[in-house]
């Protein structure tokens, strides 16, 4: 079992490293696009037969304390086999 | 007085922090390794620059949990005086002991270079000694120095007189010209309610002889020194 939670920064917070994704790949030519937000993908592995749910309310408050820094990010947590 | 300069993997200007209160101010400094869990007794404690645990996950998060973060914790909530440099100040901002968060630089480039600061308020022990209309001239050295906080915060940060430094012209006006990272309001430096904490992101260390291009930075260690012997003196009568 494996949880995965995706970072991404708030959309107030200025995000220079999407902006310039985002140029890029204007300047290559993929069109269409309205925005990019460059984040964090952490990836953490559980102990077999860990129940989900307990997992996901330490995550919940791991993401919180640690993993993301809430000023300034928003994240998403998903616990998956 | 006595300083106690934190020391964790990847501190790259505790050195320099040595260096300044030792051979140029005249005090007492001992670097505290991160896994110490008491601050033996210090006067002030500074927080240095460099790139603590690498700056992994996030600039100061994992350096905010290491075990003498916890004694400079105490240390400030008993009114003890901080100062967070550089990556000092992104440490205290994790930590939740200043508001706000340090992110990515507007221009995404690390900028090493010499800036300009306006003091924004005399009253902190950090910036008393600066004399009124004072411009500093200090180095700056960071890639994660765009101050952000969101409206709230920062209407309280004015309300407060807790903004200290704002990056600024060498006539002292705070243009979007002279902000090196896009620090919201050109904020270069706070102090925490109490105004005890203070952290920056320029390097006041660096900026403390001539032979390394200006002394200004002395003026903020000034301030401090003034302040501590005033309270001790207050303790002693």
């Amino acid at each position: 079992m494996k949880a995965k939670i995706i970072i991404t920064p708030k959309k107030a917070v200025l995000d220079p490293q999407g902006k310039t994704v985002q140029n890029a790949l204007e300047h290559m030519g993929y069109s269409g696009i309205q925005g990019v937000h460059v984040g964090k993908y952490i990836e953490i592995d559980l102990a077999p037969g860990s129940d989900p749910e307990t997992a996901r309310q330490a995550l919940e408050d791991a993401s919180h304390r640690f993993l993301s820094n809430p000023i300034i990010e928003d994240f998403r947590l998903e616990i998956a086999d | 007085m006595r300083f106690a300069v934190i020391q964790f993997p990847a501190s790259n200007c505790d050195q320099d922090a040595v260096h300044a209160l030792r051979n140029i101010l005249g005090q007492e400094a001992d670097l505290v390794w991160h896994k110490e869990t008491s601050l033996a007794g210090a006067d002030a404690v500074v927080v240095p620059g460099g790139f603590s645990y690498g700056d992994y996950l996030r600039c100061g998060a994992i350096a905010r949990f290491s075990p003498v973060m916890q004694a400079v914790q105490q240390f400030a909530s008993n009114g003890g005086i901080v100062l967070g440099i550089c990556n000092g100040f992104q440490v205290l901002c994790e930590a939740g002991l200043l508001p706000g968060a340090l992110i990515r630089n507007r221009s995404l480039q690390f900028r090493c270079e010499q800036v300009y600061l306006r003091t924004v308020t005399r009253r902190s022990p950090f910036t008393r000694a600066i004399p009124g209309g004072r411009i500093l001239r200090v180095p700056i050295a960071h890639g994660d120095g765009c101050y952000f906080a969101d409206t709230e915060t920062l209407a309280t940060l004015r309300a407060k007189d807790q903004i200290l430094w704002e990056y600024a012209n060498a006539a002292g006006n705070p243009t979007d010209d002279a902000n090196p990272n896009g620090s919201v309001q050109n904020i270069a430096g706070i102090c925490n309610a109490r105004r005890n904490v203070a952290g920056l992101m320029p390097h006041p260390e660096r900026a403390c002889e001539s032979i390394l291009g200006g002394e200004d930075g002395r003026l903020i260690f000034d301030g401090i020194l003034a302040y501590l012997r005033e309270r001790a003196a207050s303790r002693a009568a």
